[in-house]
């Protein structure tokens, strides 16, 4: 500020001096703004924050990230070689879900299944055959349920493979008809090819604008308050809400490079379909930037301590917008106490737009609720935060 | 020797008085991970247990309501909308009333009694494609115990194959089950990592380094001084994890607390190398910060903490093999639900010791240059 860049100096003209009310607000949160720019521009780490984490992120959640299971380690226990012993066998191996390994005894493949060699156990038993004519088979689906969620789909894939290869066998003649009277047909909508992706990197984007929003401010406002620079800037003609407008135009700036990279990536890397429209989509960010940048000022003006800080914005922001927000996983199994908690975070209403505008279009009656609640909480957090900052300076 | 024992014991009880001293560090250090540790027991679930959706039943005969019943029956499904036509299916998609659309046409019962298969239309919102994908297994099933039912009350033939699933150490299959363990892992390495990072950064940011590095503390007394603390924290709140896993989430603990904190040490060494690496490139606090943020994001990501390893492109999941976060995870859930021993625990041992030896290394040599300078 001080020793501001000779084009503050020139903003500092004798005109502009003579009415401190309105030409000087301009000039003073111009002069913040880019003090403010060129602290971010010279710390590595804000920039890596800024550009460099989302670049990580988009790469990781699109290529790394799926829950879509497949090449899953199984274990094939074959005591019966018969023909159709091993048609069912085939079937396991030719599916894209799993990699077989077949063994010839039970005791063998538990000990596969203990080393986590292999993740499940499909189990033919001796009398496989004889039994299958006679009616009354059985085959035995043993998996590692400590992955609960890949346990369940690969038993569901298991149960689909036999059902598969029953159905072959009687479309031959070769087994009476057993297809159920009843049969499901499902349809995704908004998610045809049933890619986990599609609904993982519009969650992304909440992450990078909280990361950038919350974090980021939380830790250069509260380094000020440790510093002392803060009061040296309260000793200057600047007003809070100057200040506070000075802090928060250079991230909410990073955080718009943030969204533009994220959306670049999930359109042209990953060809999320993208079904609303841009402007919406926009706008709704704009809107929970703010609310972000407001919870991390309120966390640092609150705390004063980068350490503290930095632990209070991961527990406040970060962490509920991953595991609380309904990006990851579905608000409905949560348990009423949890979802509730879940009603007070800006990032539930965000992911929701999100998902809607990317996958569903613009869906106006889910659109006006949601915006209208991310713009309350922007407008109240934005007052709060200009109030505590007014109450430290008296 | 002794010496330096002692100069490394002053050193920690210097760090640990600073660390605790003030509460509102105290407080930052043992409440949210416990905090945490509640939030992704209660939250982080794949499983569904409550399901809205909607009907369109075109047939009204007792078959078809002998099957909504079925659904209305589960616990699980509940009705939020009956619809007249199809056109209504999608706003109540759209809107999110609904996870499922159920649609059954008009000759479902006809078709049952001709002994036809009869078709119903299920539409899920692919807006979360894995609830989606949930939801429509759950309605898979009961549908096969409708069928089964309708075969056994009308003289069908029972399906000559019968598949029987069960599930080893988690025989409900519960989320949960999977997560808390491999919190130990992954709340232990943040906090570890940062604080060594933090406070290494700290004494720079505040100059008392050059302080430091004044008094007869050799570099590595100095690493083994900051290190044996966030070490101490990191059991603590590894501790802390397998208390809440027990006393308030029920997991039972099968295997033996000697081999987890066996392999755990081994883990902790690993992470407090990375945060010494950190600190030796963070001039800042904000610095030390921000690059452990970036450190543990890609870790907890690429670690099968919230998806399989076994999902990855096969690049990525090589890039995981350096991830010390990876094995800490396998090595507390194998402990924790499988009761796995050190000999079947060789393959996580081996790799957190190389990756605890090259880190703590590197972190010397980069500690030895730097202050050389």
């Amino acid at each position: 500020m001080m020793h501001g860049p000779p084009r503050a100096v020139e903003y500092a003209a004798p005109s502009t001096r003579s009415s401190p009310r309105h030409g000087g607000f301009v000039r003073r949160v111009r002069a913040l703004v880019v003090k403010e720019s060129r602290e971010v521009l010279r710390d590595p780490s804000s920039i890596a924050i800024g550009i460099v984490l989302p670049l990580l992120l988009i790469l990781l959640f699109g290529y790394g990230l799926s829950l879509d299971v497949k090449d899953v380690p199984v274990a094939v226990v074959m005591a019966d070689a018969s023909p159709d012993a091993m048609e069912l066998a085939a079937g396991f191996r030719l599916s894209p879900y799993f990699q077989t390994r077949i063994v010839p005894t039970m005791q063998e493949a538990e000990e596969l299944l203990r080393e986590k060699v292999v993740q499940g156990i499909v189990r033919l038993g001796l009398d496989f055959t004889w039994r299958e004519q006679a009616g009354g088979a059985t085959v035995q689906i043993l998996v590692n349920g400590t992955d609960a969620n890949q346990a369940r789909i690969i038993q569901a894939f298991a149960q689909g493979a036999v059902a598969e290869w029953y159905a072959r066998q009687a479309g031959e003649g070769r087994a009476h008809s057993g297809a159920g009277p009843v049969m499901v047909q499902s349809q995704l909508w908004f998610n045809e090819a049933n890619d986990s992706r599609y609904f993982l990197v519009p969650g992304l984007i909440v992450l990078v604008m909280t990361l950038i929003g919350a974090l980021l401010t939380a830790m250069v406002m509260s380094r000020e308050w440790e510093r002392g620079t803060l009061e040296a800037l309260f000793v200057t003609p600047v007003r809070p809400g100057e200040i506070l407008l000075g802090k928060m135009i250079p991230y909410f700036v990073l955080g718009l490079i943030g969204l533009v990279l994220c959306l670049l990536a999930a359109r042209f890397l990953f060809h999320v379909p993208f079904r609303g429209s841009l402007a919406l989509l926009v706008g709704v960010s704009m809107l929970y930037l703010s609310v972000a940048l407001s919870i991390g000022l309120l966390i640092s003006s609150a705390v004063k301590s980068q350490f503290v800080a930095s632990q209070m914005a991961m527990l406040v922001t970060f962490l509920p917008a991953v595991m609380l927000s309904g990006f990851l996983f579905d608000l409905r199994s949560m348990p009423a106490f949890v979802r509730g908690i879940s009603y007070l975070l800006p990032a539930r209403y965000y992911v929701t737009l999100l998902q809607t505008i990317f996958l569903a279009g613009d869906v106006w009656s889910v659109v006006i609720p949601n915006t209208a609640i991310l713009a309350g909480m922007a407008g109240l957090l934005l007052a709060l935060t200009r109030a505590t900052t007014r109450k430290r300076l008296a | 020797m002794l010496d330096s024992i002692l100069r490394i014991l002053a050193l920690t009880r210097k760090e640990l008085l600073a660390l605790l001293k003030d509460p509102r560090g105290r407080f930052s250090l043992f409440f949210p991970p416990i905090i945490q540790c509640l939030i992704y027991g209660y939250a982080a679930t794949f499983d569904l247990n409550d399901v809205p959706y909607a009907v369109l039943d075109r047939d009204h005969t007792a078959a078809s309501r002998e099957l909504l019943a079925r659904l209305d029956g589960s616990r699980i499904f509940h009705r939020v909308a009956t619809l007249g036509q199809s056109e209504q299916i999608k706003p109540v998609i759209d809107r999110r009333d609904a996870v499922l659309a159920i649609q059954i046409g008009p000759d479902f019962e006809r078709r049952l009694q001709a002994g036809e298969t009869a078709d119903i239309q299920v539409i899920a919102d692919g807006r979360n494609s894995n609830t989606a994908g949930t939801a429509t297994g759950y309605v898979g099933a009961i549908v096969e115990g409708f069928n089964a039912d309708w075969r056994t009350a009308h003289g069908g033939i029972d399906p000559p194959i019968q598949v029987i699933t069960r599930a080893w150490y988690n025989p409900n299959l519960e989320t949960r089950w999977h997560m808390i363990p491999s919190l130990i892992g992954t709340l232990t390495l943040l906090q570890t990592m940062l604080l060594t990072a933090m406070s290494v950064a700290r004494e720079r940011e505040q100059g008392t380094f050059d302080q430091l590095l004044v008094t007869p503390f050799r570099p590595a007394e100095i690493m083994a001084g900051k290190s044996l603390p966030s070490i101490l924290i990191g059991m603590v709140q590894a501790g802390n994890v397998l208390l809440v896993a027990q006393l308030w989430f029920h997991i039972p603990f099968a295997g033996s607390f000697a081999v987890l904190f066996v392999g755990l040490s081994l883990f902790l060494l690993a992470a407090v190398g990375i945060g010494l690496l950190i600190s030796a490139i963070a001039a800042t606090m904000q610095q030390a910060m921000l690059f452990s943020f970036m450190v543990m994001m890609p870790f907890a990501l690429m670690s099968g903490l919230t998806t399989p390893i076994e999902s990855m492109p096969r690049a990525l999941q090589y890039g995981t093999l350096i991830n010390p976060l990876r094995y800490a995870i396998d090595l507390a859930q194998r402990v924790y639900l499988e009761g796995a021993g050190l000999r079947l625990l060789w393959p996580d041992l081996w790799p957190l010791a190389i990756l605890a030896v090259v880190t703590l290394t590197s972190a010397s040599w980069l500690f030895r240059h730097r202050l050389g300078e």
